[in-house]
């Protein structure tokens, strides 16, 4: 990996508190705000340790600094940021963002997301994003005076683009058809993840009922007592233990989650693209266009139909000197045109080699994260099995001496 | 043993599995020991103009003397299993006469007639009569004899001769009021215990029953949820390549598990599911047995009451009531005999019934382990597979 922030810069976000303030309408709100620790690299090596430096940041501020990346650099795939809401809850998770289990694994999706754009070879070296960690005041006037937000595509320019580019490369129709089918199959299996928790959840709980009654039942009995006073406590302990469980299976949901979202970052990049084809076929006809008046105009026949020629054919010829001037301005026209078409093409051409790079990359880091991510659910399960094996264990033996 | 094989080849048509055979035949008298083996299996519809009705057959083979053969086969039905136990009940008042299963089923969704429902009923009219026969007093009761070795219209006639319906229901009522009548304050002390320990054990085996009939249900929600989870991640291959093997693998093992939990919940409707509500059955039957015990004390009690205020006709009631504390003693020693050998099995069900629900979740967890852990390793085997054609120039 070439030489990225990451390696430099150790960055955390380390803490999160609940704050109030008031908004741009000045009305009085809660919200969260995240404490963002650097601190060089290099120094450490030296056996010296170097200082902490720190700021806050509210997740809007990322939210903007996300905005910022996507804007200023469309050919690459900028890492996303964790859900702004709490999605895909089961009964016992709350939907609550002020809730602490939901701020803590936000705090740890902020800090993922820092390290991401930390470790991007592009992204990692923009100003910007320096700023955004170590500089705390003043940053937000910092990114709106870059003007970034002009150079923005609409919505309806982008949707626009899609409906009606003829020759986009294939290339970025199929990974816009893969990016689709990701999102598709990602947030069905969230779903339907989030619903067998809740289903585990009540098995084990219901489990826990068994050690109260048992207990109550010991009490009249002189040989089985103890067996079933005992077994009872194992039950308890059988239907405590989901909550580990699960919560360790939240963090393999967000590490999908991320994939969700990456999925959308993938089709910024190829609506991108499609918006510069666009352009460019649009520049082109364009150009085909002028150059056929010009020629019209030259050669005195009309070959397409235009209210020009047919005003004129009404109310009388143009003067010669009226025709030389328009062919010149044509003319212009037509060169500035091919200029531009050249840089577009030339654009175009560039756009494509550099986000396809990026693309690589994100494949292979998506592959490595992705296996790495199922791993750990096998862990996981199996971590849960050799729980239950040891729970029940533990309970038979209590059984035979009733 | 000659008889379990034949057995197997009789019921065709109902598998019956090796555990739960071993659950039928494990009673306090080993099979050794036995002389008298019961089956209860093929059940047969019967419609009529009037009715339908379902028959089963009672298979016996016996070695003992009194019966003139050695093999009877008789079809019988719910009613007459009824009326055994009503016989029962009428002989010995005081001992504890095991559970049939419900007339009707209330809570499941079960029908009728529906497999389901047939098969649970035709395992429990097996475990009746088996419990009958292991009884050391019981086994021997004439109407027990009829019921297993009298053809039908034998049966019938016999049924016939028994005290009328009104009478029984007369002794019932006789019994509930003297039961409330003064029968408590005589009652030993040992009485007293059984009837406090039977409330408390009523109440906790109803409510050991709700909450594994609880159990079963999450489960089987839990099981529907996971049907749908692994075929996500079979989809989802299919747009992959560097992943797609992680992915089928991931898919088959949430896959297998998903078999395993039917396992489990089938090792619970089969085991505890049924031993559970046998013994909220018995909680009742054994509250009824006290019942009558405290009013064959009642009638005693009532008898020597008017005895103390009758100047004339000592000497005959003397003689009734030293009939009546014969009954009550001969009650009282049945009873006591009973319910020690009542509570003896009763440990031994509830310990091998709960070892067996721990075997099941034991048997569950050790499939999904193994089922996991094979995926792990395949999963690092590539990975050094990976980085050895790495490392190569």
């Amino acid at each position: 990996m070439e030489d990225c922030l990451a390696k430099k810069l150790e960055i955390t976000v380390s803490e999160a508190e609940k704050r109030t303030g008031r908004n741009a309408m000045n009305i009085q709100e809660t919200y969260t705000a995240y404490l963002i620790e650097t601190r060089a690299v290099e120094s450490q090596s030296e056996g010296q340790c170097a200082p902490v430096d720190s700021l806050w940041r509210r997740y809007s501020e990322f939210e903007l600094l996300r905005n910022y990346l996507s804007v200023t650099y469309p050919h690459i795939v900028v890492p996303p940021l964790p859900e702004k809401r709490a999605d895909f809850v089961w009964h016992k998770l709350s939907a609550d963002n002020m809730d602490p289990d939901f701020v803590e694994r936000r705090r740890i999706g902020l800090e993922n997301f820092l390290l991401r754009v930390a470790s991007h070879p592009v992204l990692c070296q923009d100003k910007i994003f320096y700023s955004f960690l170590t500089q705390e005041g003043g940053w937000k006037e910092m990114v709106n005076e870059t003007g970034f937000q002009l150079k923005a595509d609409s919505r309806l320019k982008a949707l626009n683009a899609t409906f009606r580019v003829k020759n986009p490369d294939k290339r970025f129709t199929e990974l816009k058809h893969y990016s689709d089918e990701l999102q598709s199959v990602i947030s069905h299996l969230l779903r339907v993840r989030a619903r067998v928790a809740d289903r585990l959840y009540g098995v084990y709980k219901v489990h826990g009922n068994y050690g109260r009654v048992f207990s109550e039942w010991s009490a009249i009995e002189k040989e089985m007592g103890d067996g079933l006073q005992s077994a009872g406590h194992h039950m308890d302990v059988y239907a405590a233990s989901i909550d580990d469980i699960l919560e360790e299976e939240e963090h393999y949901a967000d590490q999908l989650k991320e994939y969700l979202f990456y999925a959308e970052a993938l089709r910024a990049v190829c609506r991108k693209h499609e918006l510069m084809q666009y352009d460019l076929e649009m520049a082109a006809q364009d150009l085909t266009s002028k150059k056929q008046q010009c020629e019209e105009l030259a050669t005195g026949t009309v070959r397409t139909f235009s209210l020009k020629g047919m005003t004129s054919k009404l109310f009388g010829q143009e003067t010669p000197e009226q025709r030389e001037a328009k062919l010149k301005i044509l003319e212009e026209q037509i060169q500035e045109g091919e200029e531009q078409l050249k840089s577009k093409n030339l654009e175009g051409r560039d756009f494509v080699k550099n986000a396809w790079a990026d693309i690589e990359r994100f494949k292979e880091q998506k592959n490595h994260d992705l296996k790495e991510a199922l791993i750990s659910y096998a862990v996981m399960q199996i971590s849960m099995c050799k729980k239950g094996i040891q729970v029940w264990t533990n309970a038979k033996e209590c059984f035979s001496k009733m | 043993d000659t008889s379990l094989a034949e057995v197997n080849s009789f019921s065709s048509s109902m598998p019956i599995s090796p555990s739960s055979m071993i659950n039928q035949y494990k009673f306090e008298d080993g099979p050794e020991l036995r002389d008298l083996f019961i089956t209860v299996d093929d059940p047969e519809s019967h419609i009529t103009a009037i009715e339908t009705f379902i028959t089963y057959r009672v298979a016996t083979k016996t070695s003992r003397g009194e019966f003139d053969s050695s093999e009877y086969e008789v079809r019988r039905r719910y009613q007459d299993f009824l009326w055994l136990k009503s016989k029962l009940e009428e002989a010995h008042p005081t001992l504890i006469i095991p559970p049939l299963p419900e007339k009707f089923i209330m809570k499941g969704m079960v029908e009728r007639f529906s497999d389901e429902f047939i098969e649970t009923r035709r395992k429990a009219l097996h475990k009746f009569l088996n419990r009958i026969a292991d009884h050391p007093t019981l086994t021997f009761n004439e109407d027990f004899k009829i019921f297993l070795t009298a053809q039908a219209w034998e049966l019938s006639s016999h049924k016939k001769q028994g005290p009328s319906l009104l009478t029984r229901m007369g002794q019932t009522v006789r019994a509930v009021t003297s039961s409330v009548r003064g029968a408590v304050k005589n009652r030993p002390g040992m009485f007293t215990e059984m009837n406090d320990y039977m409330e408390t054990f009523s109440q906790k085996i109803n409510l050991l029953d709700k909450i594994a009939h609880r159990i079963y249900k999450e489960e089987r929600d839990y099981f529907n949820e996971m049907k749908e989870y692994g075929p996500i991640h079979t989809l989802w291959s299919a747009s992959e390549e560097d992943i797609a093997d992680s992915l089928k693998g991931i898919a088959n093992c949430i896959d297998r598990c998903c078999k395993a939990t039917e396992k489990r919940m089938a090792g619970l409707s089969e085991n505890l599911l049924p031993i559970l509500h046998e013994y909220v059955l018995y909680s009742d039957i054994l509250m009824g047995v006290l019942k009558r015990r405290d009013q064959i004390q009642g009638e005693l009690d009532s008898k020597i009451d008017a005895l103390a205020n009758k100047k004339t006709e000592k000497d005959l009631f003397s003689e009734e009531i030293g009939k009546l504390e014969d009954k009550v003693e001969r009650a009282n020693n049945a009873l006591k005999v009973d319910w020690d050998r009542w509570k003896q099995n009763m440990q031994c069900d509830m310990r091998s019934t709960f070892i067996n629900v721990a075997e099941n979740n034991l048997r569950f967890y050790e499939e999904c382990l193994a089922t996991w852990e094979s995926f792990l390793a395949s999963q690092t085997v590539d990975l050094h597979v990976e980085e050895d054609s790495e490392d190569r120039p």
